[in-house]
């Protein structure tokens, strides 16, 4: 097993202690998870998969609770920015 | 993992599904290796040693049929079937409204915890602890042992009825040693009591937080702020399952089976009581399901004990009234649906709020603002309906093909 890994959030590379969660990755990128209704940033809140503010997409599949899944190499994360851009 | 670790011990077939991507829930996040917590270790070792098969990252959305649980991950979906089941959905932290607190970085007081232990680096950061409850505590000693700087840990609940906390500790007296262990190493933390967050400040993320300091203002200057009100139980599953509930917790007979056939339930769905009792009633679940009820007697005597601490945690730790009134008109208070407190002051109940605004009706489904608006409004929350969290459409097409009759994909 790598020690660290290697995953892209809106493209750019970010690389992390193997064992990080995707929300951390995200949060190390500077990046917001998602946008709310009325347009505000959001990150993550609850770190525990219940507040489904660190939802983002991960290899194409929408809506993942980033907090509860561990970065893999190569993964590809798109904050809902991005994803509507 | 106690309940599970007992059946399969037990020698009956055993299968444990957890949400978390590795073992341990939220207390053991991340501690596979016991470098702070040996029991952890000790504990994922008995449930590998046990038999027991694993399904980590995988969450239970509903119940098709009795006996049949439908559960996803990422890849997609399964159906698991059960003679018995034991429900150990633990516990989240209760938030409360106050300007700011939708910010980046302005984060449950476990929750920042929980991403620490999933590679968050936080040395050198400042971090605001504030809210109510111990697990305050034990988030200020974890962040500074990892480099954070603790400028102020704010505890609602006043001094008085921290003493008393203090002295009641009495009966558990190990409870007092670990008490008196993070005293010690959080020597230098500032902690005040009678003290809560009024607003957190910031263009992208917090950048300062005010507070009411035992009733003067404050302005402190930090990179996150870490906020939880104590706990609440997560109930959702076992009211999916017709589980009967009574002040917010899952109702269990001495066995701690539900008043659902063959369903128990352990740890804080039943009373908000920390890890130690959390093991003794997962032990007793996981025993009596495997129909070793004379075994499973043998830890009434404990579970009564540690029953005692968590009726104390809820006396002490109580909210006061004060924090009803953090929120401004425009503050938010279902984050998923952006509602604001002044349009939900308009409604009378829970359902028409969800009805008028659709507080509640985004991904979590009510489970931040629920807890929020029961205790800002006394509203009471509706029945639980499936899928009792989302799902892909992959699995609900599943359910649909079977509920017309035809063979599921998988």
């Amino acid at each position: 097993m790598h020690s660290e890994v290697t995953v892209t959030v809106n493209g750019a590379p970010v690389v992390v202690p193997s064992g990080t969660s995707v929300a951390v990755a995200i949060v190390m990128a500077g990046q917001a998870c998602r946008r709310s209704v009325s347009g505000e940033p959001r990150g993550p809140l609850c770190g525990m998969g219940i507040c489904f503010e660190c939802c983002v997409a991960i290899n194409g599949n929408r809506h993942v609770r980033s907090c509860q899944l561990l970065c893999e190499q190569g993964m590809e994360v798109a904050t809902e920015k991005c994803i509507d851009e | 993992m106690a309940a599970a670790a007992c059946a399969a011990e037990c020698g009956v077939r055993v299968g444990m599904v957890d949400d978390n991507p590795s073992l341990g829930g939220q207390i053991w996040r991340g501690e596979s290796d016991g470098q702070h917590h040996p029991d952890a270790s000790k504990w994922v070792r008995r449930v590998r040693r046990s038999g027991a098969a694993v399904l980590c990252g995988w969450r239970v959305v509903h119940q098709p049929e009795e006996g049949v649980l439908l559960a996803e991950n990422l890849s997609g979906f399964c159906e698991l079937k059960y003679g018995k089941l034991v429900l150990a959905p633990g516990a989240r932290e209760r938030f409360l409204p106050f300007p700011g607190w939708t910010l980046p970085n302005v984060m449950g007081a476990g929750g920042l915890q929980a991403m620490v232990k999933c590679g968050l680096p936080i040395r050198g950061k400042r971090v605001i602890v504030a809210g109510t409850g111990p697990l305050l505590l034990a988030v200020a000693d974890y962040l500074r042992k990892h480099g954070a700087e603790i400028p102020l840990i704010c505890e609602q609940a006043c001094w008085r009825s921290l003493a008393k906390f203090g002295l009641a500790l009495v009966r558990w007296p190990a409870k007092i040693v670990q008490g008196l262990r993070l005293k010690f190493d959080l020597a230098g933390v500032p902690l005040a009591a009678n003290s809560w967050p009024l607003a957190a400040h910031g263009e992208t993320t917090v950048e300062r937080v005010t507070v009411s300091r035992a009733g003067r203002v404050e302005d402190i200057p930090c990179d996150y702020l870490a906020c939880g009100f104590h706990l609440v139980p997560n109930i959702e599953l076992p009211l999916l399952l017709g589980c009967a509930v009574g002040n917010g917790c899952v109702q269990v007979n001495e066995f701690q089976e539900t008043t659902s056939s063959s369903v128990f339930c352990a740890g804080e769905p039943t009373s908000i009581g920390g890890v130690e009792l959390a093991l003794i009633e997962g032990q007793i679940a996981g025993l009596a399901a495997a129909g070793r009820t004379r075994e499973a007697r043998a830890w009434f005597e404990k579970r009564k004990k540690a029953r005692g601490f968590a009726q104390l945690l809820d006396r002490t730790f109580r909210l006061r009234t004060e924090l009803k009134s953090l929120s401004r008109s425009e503050t938010v208070v279902c984050r998923c649906e952006d509602v604001s407190y002044s349009r939900l002051r308009q409604h009378t109940c829970w359902r028409s709020a969800k009805l008028h605004t659709r507080c509640g009706m985004g991904s979590c489904q009510g489970r931040v603002c629920g807890p929020m608006t029961q205790f800002l409004f006394k509203w009471k929350p509706d029945s639980v309906r499936p899928p009792v969290f989302p799902a892909r459409v992959e699995s609900l097409a599943a359910l649909a093909r079977q509920l017309e009759g035809q063979p599921t994909a998988k």
